[in-house]
């Protein structure tokens, strides 16, 4: 099945003023993602991927380029205009997990629900249960963020990213935080969302047996992609078997 | 959304607690001295107003100067008025009536203990009604005095409590004014003013009967018949009397008030005390105000995070913003509240205690509805105010930059 281009990016650039010295974090990068792909972004520390994930996210703006959401280029829209996308359209996942600290697990997943203000208090408390339920998270419902191990803090963080069902999740070493054990559970969870729910996920990793998840994986050096690797979707299917497995033993 | 973000702001204020209620400081003080200070000086004015009810606007006293309360110290003994002097001043043009009226002040005895009265005087016929109706009193138990009463007296509120003889006087009792025997007719209604609550009314001829005559009076009261021309009538007066009494313009040994002016000025001298009040009040608000600002400076500082994380999940500017303004308005507001009932403790509880002092009721607090809602609604306001900037600050962080930060 051809699938469509969901993201692109052409010749982008991000150059950072430090002073007098210029960063130039991207340098051209272009990339493009299709619908429902799974792509890793690998490569060395300070090379751009938080750079260039962050753009796709609507997070920050290029220096230069052009960034296509569904074709229409975002690289220059309001703040208010890419408040709407990043709520809507966009799920963040980030290595710090980054909750509300003194909100709840329910409370944090309503919190991107609130800001679209499409719904009923009612309606996001029972949604927010229901994702958290779906991580396995159905007994820690209000526990605080301090309450919860660094693996249930992602998940309540996955559990975030697709409260308002967004097409894209983006994934900032998600795992990078985490033992490989839990760091391996919040891989499952993200790989169903890709095969399950057909989202299109980029994230990025330091980790090869993370990355090995993935569709494709991107290699970045220097703000531009220097390796690209695909891979075929039997092997992901293999995989999707063995993790059913295990999540079943986790959850009790 | 309103809701949800009125309760995100109660968690951010709940979770520095300490400094939220550090920060609140500023305002409940502030607050709590409007409140007080205005609730005592409305209770005041108020107090003060009652002493002046029985007098109204068609009314001009006439006293020997150094009777008067307002008379300054040390202006030694006052030469006083003369008991011919009404007749004059009754033909001055405008005037209705002069009535001369006569105090003494004796010793009240009932129930075998004794009480300090004052005794006043009423006059016969016309003039009686215009006094009664110039002191407005009523009875509360028998009647007032009539024309040809003799030695009956009608007494003050207060000499018909146990307190003063240790059982209250009733219609029909017998009580010695200055060793002399009366029967007590009526006693009159309560009327808040500690002057005619503890006053002794009796016929002026058997006064002077009673107590001899030596041709002078205490006061004479001036009815005028158009109030628009009390202030011609009391000039036309002063310069009478300085003729009969022989002294210069500027070396008066007398005054001519009409209670309004006296009450007008008491009023500003009150206003005055108040305004002052209400600069320091203002202050201290001004000065809460900044520390909730900095206060919430000093948390966007530490949230800056958070706001990253909140726009990343699609937080517009206009949520943050509000987010933050709702907090400190309510910094403000719970300040407020908390200030309103400071005061109010303040004012009832120093009211109650110079009533316990003093054993007057004329120290009294009055704190309106319309105080408390203008206090509620101003703390709320300064917290709205001092929260503008650093909620604009907030809302106005690069989404990036935000989640970069460490904190
Ligand atoms: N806000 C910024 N100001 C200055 N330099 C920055 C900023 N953000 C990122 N950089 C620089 O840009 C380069 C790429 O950073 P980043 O995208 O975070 O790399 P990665 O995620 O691959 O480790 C780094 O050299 C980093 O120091
Ligand atoms: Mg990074």
């Amino acid at each position: 099945m051809k699938r469509a281009t969901i993201i692109k990016l052409k010749n982008v650039w991000k150059i950072y003023q430090m002073g007098d010295v210029e960063v130039k974090a991207l340098r051209g990068l272009d990339l493009e993602v299709k619908d429902g792909e799974f792509v890793s972004v690998m490569g060395p520390s300070g090379s751009g991927k938080s750079t260039a994930v962050n753009m796709i996210g609507c997070l920050d703006i290029p220096t230069k380029g052009a960034i296509y959401l569904d074709g229409k280029n975002i690289a220059h829209l309001e703040e208010s205009e890419l408040a709407q996308i990043r709520g809507r359209r966009i799920g963040f996942i980030f290595q710090q997990f980054n909750l509300i600290p003194t909100l709840s697990a329910v409370e944090n997943v309503t919190l991107p629900m609130m800001f679209q203000n499409k719904s009923t208090a009612e309606e996001r408390r029972q949604r927010a249960e229901k994702l958290l339920t779906m991580v396995g998270l159905g007994d820690r419902l209000y526990h605080k963020p301090t309450e919860l191990s660094g693996g249930q803090q992602q998940r309540v963080a996955i559990a975030r990213s697709i409260a308002n069902d967004p097409e894209v999740i983006l994934a900032d070493e998600p795992t990078g935080n985490l033992d490989s054990v839990t760091g391996k559970v919040v891989m499952d969870f993200l790989a169903e969302l890709n095969e399950k729910e057909d989202k299109t996920i980029i994230m990025v990793t330091h980790d090869r047996y993370v990355a090995e998840h993935a569709d494709r994986i991107e290699y970045l050096k220097d703000g531009v992609i220097v390796e690209s690797k695909e891979k075929r979707k039997r092997m992901k299917r293999r995989f999707l078997n063995g993790r059913n497995h295990n999540l079943e033993v986790r959850k009790n | 959304m309103l809701f949800d973000q009125f309760r995100l702001a109660v968690d951010g204020l709940k979770r520095r607690r300490l400094r939220s209620w550090l920060t609140m400081l500023g305002i409940f003080i502030g607050i709590a001295a409007v409140v007080s200070l205005i609730g005592l000086g409305e209770g005041l004015r108020n107090a003060i107003t009652s002493q002046f009810d029985f007098l109204s606007a068609d009314i001009l006293s006439v006293e020997a100067q150094g009777l008067a309360l307002a008379g300054p110290p040390g202006t030694g003994t006052a030469t006083p008025l003369t008991d011919d002097l009404a007749a004059k001043i009754e033909k001055v043009s405008g005037v209705e009536a002069a009535i001369n009226r006569y105090m003494e002040s004796g010793t009240l005895e009932f129930n075998d203990r004794q009480q300090i009265g004052i005794a006043i005087s009423m006059p016969d016929g016309d003039h009686r009604r215009i006094i009664e109706t110039m002191l407005n009193v009523e009875a509360e138990d028998g009647r007032l005095l009539k024309d040809g009463d003799k030695r009956k007296l009608v007494l003050g509120s207060r000499f018909g409590q146990d307190e003063m003889f240790g059982k209250g006087v009733k219609a029909g009792d017998r009580v010695l004014l200055s060793g002399i025997s009366y029967e007590v007719v009526g006693i009159m209604k309560r009327k808040g003013n500690f002057f005619m609550d503890a006053a002794v009314l009796a016929n002026e001829n058997v006064m002077l009967d009673d107590f001899g005559d030596d041709g002078t009076v205490a006061i004479i009261g001036v009815k005028v018949k158009d109030p628009s021309e009390a202030g011609r009538i009391k000039e036309d007066i002063e310069k009478l009397l300085r003729k009969e009494r022989d002294v210069k313009e500027g070396e008066e040994d007398f005054s001519v008030s009409s209670p309004e002016a006296t009450l007008a000025q008491l009023n500003s001298t009150l206003f005055a005390v108040q305004l002052f009040v209400y600069i320091i009040a203002i202050i201290s608000l001004l000065v809460g105000g900044i520390g909730i600002m900095n206060t919430m400076y000093t948390a966007v500082i530490e949230r800056t995070k958070e706001i990253g994380v909140m726009k990343s999940i699609g937080a517009k500017n206009s949520s943050v913003f509000t987010l933050f303004f709702i907090e400190s308005g309510l910094l403000g507001a719970v300040g407020g509240l908390i200030g309103i009932a400071l005061g109010l403790i303040f004012a009832y509880g120093l009211a109650a205690l110079g009533r316990a002092a003093l054993g007057v009721g004329l120290i009294q607090a009055k704190v309106s509805l319309g105080l408390i809602i203008g206090a509620l609604l101003f703390s709320f306001v300064i917290g709205t105010i001092a929260g503008v900037l650093p909620a604009l600050q907030a809302s106005k962080l690069q989404p990036v930059e935000a989640l970069r930060s460490v904190k």
